[in-house]
């Protein structure tokens, strides 16, 4: 009972700064925005954005697959190294979180732009300026690269929790080294791989900033529309609508990646 | 000699220390005597609209503040509708405001500005016959002018063909795609629409409003960005070649980039008129009046438009600028290119909320293959997931079904 208690000033916390606000959300989401009455428009004019839910979902699933693919190696070579080079790796990791999340997407800008660093370089060797932002590709760039040490930690965290006398014990019962990561290290590693997905995957969905910045007027995410709603267009209702449908989305989401860990273990996800 | 440098080191570190110590204390005993005695003021103006003594122009809040002791919290804001919304959340309270005609006559018949007390503005007497009860606010009840302007094509002469120019078409043109910038906000876009296809800008007509937002729909594959106030860094470094802003600030930017020219369409354009409102939110009226009257001084008025390249509603503030900015045509265009100019009024609430959705139409909406593509995409993906869900399960199955075997 005592230690129960103990939980009682973050249920308050959440209680006022998550329950409260997501009853607000839902009472917006359900009212107009000029009479204040109840109505399903909102709702029900969320079908028109629906390539752009789908847009934000296909964009950052194919981050958070990137990140796997680039930050599982990164893991597993950190999780190998001396104790005491390993903290310096993950130094090393964590160090651009140190910067703003804009800067670091401004600095993106300056790099790729028509006028940018890249682009000046190419042209002094005579390759034409190459268009190397405003599209898709430059949208999954800063998220893989903003959000790639979300992937990092949790398999690193996993990786090196794997016990190596399991991996040797598979050396001596036979197994080269692919199967070795194939039937031992990737299963172990699952929970890991799972959260880092969320972790990436979640913030990338609901961005904004990277979009309009990298972004060009085609690659529009959800996350823009919402803040549109709330900044300028005093369309409040609508921007709840959309951040509800979005939430909802998300969860989907989640429950469907924690689906392939199994019951049986424990996963560390958001 | 290594010696005595070492010494003039440690001797120059203790001045500077004890420089810091002094200063530190200077500034403590000067604080309590500073809030307890002086009042503040938050004004809330748009980005890079007041002169604020770069390049040895006159810093006005500074100057302000020494006339007065009122000091000034100054935040910016990018269009009229981001200040709007920023009021109407409330949450923050501001003293002086600078909406444009159209956003200020939506704020008075919103009933959120605060009548003026011309007793605390006797400055007033300065401004222009031609800027005094304009339609926005018919009795001047509300609102002082601070500045007036047009908006127009502003283009870079070393990329642009200079028989390409003339028209709002410019802004259309297949040659320079990737290389155009737009306005970000639904009424001044939607203006450029309604410029071109020859309606009235202050329709409230259904048709009309989905025809423009059709022809902005067909611009979008050219544009290179929407943008607000990040035109003037894509203009000056030439990052984009032709965009749509305002006159004032385009003279800003000719500073930093001589190739860049501007054109008043022939279509015609908006002519605005930005005025200073106290908003209802005011917790310091006095203040916020004194300020109005400070800003329509003629020669803080003159200084201040010196540096902002913006037109002057104040009878003799030209005297206090410089020359070339008073013969400059841009700012200060002839009467024959006037006459093209149009005003924009409020609109009523539904035409705004739905202009509003049509932007968002334009600014969201894909072409239709892209819509399918998307589609395709998504199928397949619930499709894929259900599969893997439905594999891991089987397997689990087995594995269930082995242990059993064995046991």
């Amino acid at each position: 009972m005592k230690r129960q208690l103990l939980s009682g000033p973050y249920l308050i916390w959440m209680g006022l700064f998550t329950v409260i606000p997501l009853v607000i959300v839902l009472y917006y989401a359900f009212t107009d925005s000029l009479t204040g009455s109840f109505t399903l428009k909102n709702i029900a004019s969320l079908g028109t954005y629906l390539p752009i839910f789908l847009r934000s979902v296909w964009l950052s699933l194919l981050s958070a697959l990137i990140c796997l693919v680039v930050g599982y190696p990164v893991a597993w070579t950190i999780a190998q190294a001396k104790p005491s080079h390993q903290r310096f790796f993950y130094l090393l990791v964590m160090l651009p979180m140190c910067i703003s999340f804009l800067l670091r997407t401004l600095a993106w800008v300056s790099l790729l732009e028509d006028t940018g660093i890249i682009n000046r370089l190419l042209g002094s060797v005579g390759i034409g300026p190459l268009k190397l932002m405003r599209n898709n590709g430059a949208v999954i760039l800063g998220m893989v690269y903003n959000y790639l040490p979300y992937m990092i930690m949790p398999l690193y965290t996993v990786i090196m929790k794997i016990d190596p006398r399991l991996i040797e014990a598979a050396q001596d019962l036979g197994c080269d080294s692919a199967q070795v990561f194939r039937k031992v290290t990737l299963p172990l590693s699952l929970p890991g791989i799972v959260s880092g997905l969320t972790m990436v995957f979640v913030p990338a969905v609901s961005t904004f900033y990277i979009s309009q910045k990298l972004g060009g007027t085609g690659s529009t995410l959800i996350g823009d529309v919402i803040e549109s709603q709330f900044k300028a267009a005093y369309n409040p209702n609508l921007g709840a609508a959309l951040s509800l449908a979005l939430m909802v989305l998300v969860l989907i989401c989640v429950a469907v990646m924690n689906r392939f860990t199994g019951d049986d273990e424990s996963v560390a996800t958001l | 000699m290594n010696r005595t440098l070492r010494v003039m080191g440690s001797r120059l570190l203790l001045l500077c220390l004890a420089l810091c110590l002094l200063f530190s204390g200077c500034s403590r005993t000067d604080t309590p005597a500073q809030s307890s005695g002086k009042t503040t003021i938050n004004v809330y103006n748009w980005g890079q609209y007041i002169s604020d003594g770069t390049d040895g122009y006159l810093d006005v809040n500074k100057a302000f503040t020494e006339e007065t002791g009122i000091e000034v919290n100054y935040i910016t804001y990018d269009s009229n509708e981001t200040m709007y919304t920023k009021l109407k959340t409330g949450g923050s309270s501001y003293d002086v405001i600078v909406p444009s005609d159209y956003m200020v006559a939506r704020l008075i018949s919103e009933d959120m500005l605060l009548p003026l007390n011309y007793d605390n503005i006797p400055n007033a007497q300065y401004i222009m016959p031609a800027y005094r009860g304009m339609a926005h606010d018919p009795k001047d009840t509300y609102s002082v002018p601070y500045t007036w302007g047009c908006t127009g094509i502003i283009y870079n002469t070393k990329y642009v063909d200079e028989a390409d120019v003339g028209s709002w078409d410019l802004l259309w043109n297949e040659k320079y795609s990737g290389k155009i910038l737009m306005f970000d906000n639904p009424r001044d876009a939607f203006g450029v629409a309604e410029f071109c296809l020859g309606y009235d800008v202050n329709t409230s007509n259904e048709q009309e409003l989905r025809a423009c937002a059709d022809l902005l729909k067909q611009q979008k594959p050219l544009i290179q960005a929407y943008v607000m106030d990040q035109i003037y860094q894509s203009m000056e470094h030439e990052e984009a070649w032709i965009g749509v802003y305002y006159a004032g600030d385009f003279i800003q930017m000719q500073w930093e980039n001589e190739d860049l020219a501007f054109c008043f369409p022939e279509e015609g354009f908006n002519l605005f008129v930005d005025a200073l409102c106290i908003p209802k939110s005011c917790q310091n009226k006095d203040a916020a009046e004194a300020y109005i009257n400070f800003l329509c001084r003629p020669d803080i008025c003159g200084q201040n438009m010196d540096y902002l390249g913006y037109s002057v509603p104040i009878e003799g503030a030209t005297e206090y600028m410089d020359p070339e900015m008073v013969a400059n045509p841009v700012a200060y265009p002839d009467d024959a290119t006037l006459a093209r100019g149009q005003a924009f009024l409020n609109l009523p609430a539904e035409t705004s909320q739905k202009m509003d959705s049509l932007w968002l139409e334009v600014k969201t909406g894909g072409s239709g293959s892209h819509v399918l593509i998307y589609g395709i995409i998504g199928v397949v993906l619930v499709i894929v997931i259900l599969a893997l869900v439905l594999i891991s399960r089987k397997k689990k199955l087995k594995k269930r079904r082995a242990m059993y075997q064995d046991k």
